[in-house]
């Protein structure tokens, strides 16, 4: 991607903040997008992510900060000034139109030629592949159809931003893969910056160069999806993106960059790796996702790795991977998933079997408790 | 199962028939050929012609359709006003009592709100020289006053339904909000609109009460027309006119379900 090669950022949000009476929706945060860069704002309902972007958009006035595109202050430019587009969630595809009027809106209102007008539309449509439903009204089309036509009337001005509401959120599940990559097609062809509001963190790692994980009005992390999935800053990325293991203990020892934590909750004490070990004492929490965890019948020899012994308490079978609950001694259910390699009818593990469980010292995280 | 479908049906039957036959009755009586109203004399049409031929029914019927056209256009563009604002100016200080005070008229009784009207009319009177005489100007500005609530309720309940993002779309496509208002907001409760107008002409149509309040002399609509001439004894052209107000009220009222019925699938 040609993102992150220069200085000053394509837009910059700084100390943006937006209350609604009492409520803080948005909790004065700063951000940097790169031009190209299709960034995602990923949180849970009612975390700020719409407010935030219905702010980038101009539906919303911020209660203070500012917000810089392309290096203009454009705070307080209404809507309908600002060279950015949105797609909604409910794509809000106009119902009194056809397809070519609703495409056609935008640059109607710029007073473009009609015949450069009709010679757009026509270039949009087909990038959407929409060439034959030019003379359709909405409810004709399937919800698919629906959303690109969105697509291509947020587009067709040749918007330097694309604001993106939940793209994916109401399309049924294949759709929503094929589409995935569909958007990501399109933004590299025009190479418009895309920023995506979503609650669902495999569309935004999917899509996306950078991840900004919010919660309560406030950005937890900000970074690719590789660094937010396997360096979560704290407890909340970590849970909210994947699934992870966690075990509370203190610090016993760290040295090396590696610190050894004594965990009550499984019995004994983990090592991780750790690039800023915390002091001795300090209560902390080791995280390991389920897929980092092997699990095997027999005690692995490796001592290096951390071992933690169970029995299968409840298992999973998605046909690529399975999923199983270990219990162990100390009452304490750990996840775990593996790959299903190899093609058989029998199962490795099932329930109520003895196991052990190890992972790399590497493969654990430190986290504050 | 089979005593309860009866139990059901006749209890169905009587509702009914409680509603539907007084107005049967005089649908009937309306083709009675004999001079009394409430003697039946033989099928005849009779009482349709007389009524065509008097000039004082004519004249009065003219009256409340002009009344009725002004005060639903009227209204309908003050309620749509109303409506819009309510539902569109995000929530300002106060908002849940003017919603609360728009509905108001429709709750008030009768005799109030022509009491009211009768008093602010005689008042401006004296003031001002204005209104000089009470008839076709001061009923429609009742009948506005009143129908207005109802056509301000329709249009917000159609703009609450209405997906908001809609005009926002339309915004972030370039359209200022008036252009807005024009493109996306009026196409869209059109509908809603039209409903309004219809139902608010059936009321004025309809409405004695406050009418005899601000009428002046020589202001006489329909519905205070018919209950003068009743006073003195039901004639059977009364029953006649009753009969084809009937057909006019429930062709408006059926119009008006169907766009309702339209404008529910768009």
């Amino acid at each position: 991607m040609t993102a992150r090669s220069s200085n000053s950022a394509f837009i910059e949000v700084r100390k943006l903040s937006k209350h609604f009476g009492d409520f803080v929706a948005v909790d004065a945060v700063s951000l940097k997008i790169e031009r190209g860069e299709l960034f995602s704002i990923l949180g849970g309902s009612g975390c700020g992510k719409t407010t935030l972007l219905r702010m980038l958009a101009g539906f919303e006035t911020p209660t203070s900060g500012q917000v810089f595109l392309d290096g203009v202050d454009i705070t307080n430019q209404p809507p309908y000034e600002r060279p950015v587009n949105m797609m909604f969630q409910s794509y809000a595809v106009f119902p009194h139109m056809t397809v070519e009027q609703n495409v056609a809106y935008g640059l109607k209102k710029e007073r473009l030629p009609k015949e450069e007008t009709a010679s757009r539309v026509r270039e949009m449509l087909s990038l959407v592949k929409l060439d034959d439903f030019g003379a359709r009204k909405p409810n004709q089309l399937s919800g698919g159809q629906r959303q690109r036509v969105a697509l291509a009337r947020a587009l067709v001005k040749k918007p330097k931003v694309l604001l993106l509401d939940e793209p994916l959120a109401a399309l049924d599940k294949k759709l929503r893969e094929h589409t995935q990559f569909e958007l990501m097609n399109i933004q590299d062809e025009l190479g418009i910056t895309f920023v995506v509001v979503t609650h669902d963190q495999e569309e935004a790692m999917i899509l996306s160069n950078r991840i900004a994980v919010m919660e309560k009005g406030r950005f937890e992390q900000i970074g690719t999806p590789k660094e937010v999935y396997e360096f979560p800053r704290n407890r909340f990325v970590a849970d909210f993106i994947g699934t992870i293991n966690t075990f509370d203990g203190v610090v016993q020892n760290s040295g090396d960059g590696i610190v050894t934590v004594a965990s009550d909750e499984c019995g004994q004490s983990l090592r991780a790796l750790c690039d800023k070990p915390p002091k001795n004492g300090s209560d902390v929490c080791i995280a390991v996702r389920p897929e980092k965890i092997f699990i095997s019948q027999y005690k692995p020899d490796n001592h290096e790795d951390a071992c933690l012994e169970g029995v299968v308490e409840d298992l999973g079978y998605f046909g690529n991977l399975s999923l199983y609950r270990i219990r162990l001694a100390t009452g304490k259910v750990v996840q775990v998933s593996s790959q299903n390699r190899r093609r058989s009818i029998e199962r490795s593990f099932d329930w109520d079997d003895n196991v052990y469980i190890s992972w790399r010292p590497r493969s654990a995280l430190v986290l504050e408790p | 199962m089979k005593g309860n479908s009866r139990f059901v049906i006749s209890v169905l039957a009587f509702g009914y028939a409680f509603l539907y036959l007084p107005l049967l009755s005089v649908i009937v009586y309306s083709f009675n050929d004999s001079q009394l109203a409430t003697v039946w004399g033989g099928f005849s049409m009779r009482w349709y012609g007389e009524l065509f031929k008097n000039s004082q029914i004519i004249d009065a019927l003219m009256l409340s359709l002009k009344v009725a056209v002004s005060a639903a256009t009227m209204a309908t563009l003050f309620g749509t006003m109303a409506g819009v604002a309510l539902s569109r100016f995000g929530r300002f200080r106060g908002r849940n009592l003017f919603t609360g005070m728009i509905t108001s008229p429709m709750v008030m009784p009768e005799v109030i709100t022509g009491l009211s009207l009768l008093l602010l009319f005689v008042s401006l009177q004296q003031l001002t020289g204005w209104p000089s005489q009470r008839g076709y100007g001061t009923i429609t500005i009742a009948h506005t006053t009143f129908a207005m609530a109802y056509v301000a309720v329709i249009v917000q309940s159609r703009l609450a339904a209405m997906d908001e993002s809609l005009e926002e779309a339309a915004m972030d496509l370039g359209g200022r909000p008036f252009r807005v208002m024009i493109d996306i907001t009026l196409p869209l409760i059109a509908p809603a609109m039209l409903a309004g107008w219809l139902l608010a002409f059936t009321l004025s149509l309809d409405d004695l009460v406050i009418a005899s309040f601000v009428s002046g002399p020589g202001g006489s609509t329909l519905p205070m027309l018919i209950f003068s001439k009743v006073k003195l004894g039901v004639t059977p052209d009364i029953n006649a006119l009753a009969t084809l107000i009937m057909l006019f009220v429930s062709a408006g009222v059926v119009l008006a379900w169907a766009i309702g019925r339209r404008m529910q699938k768009a």
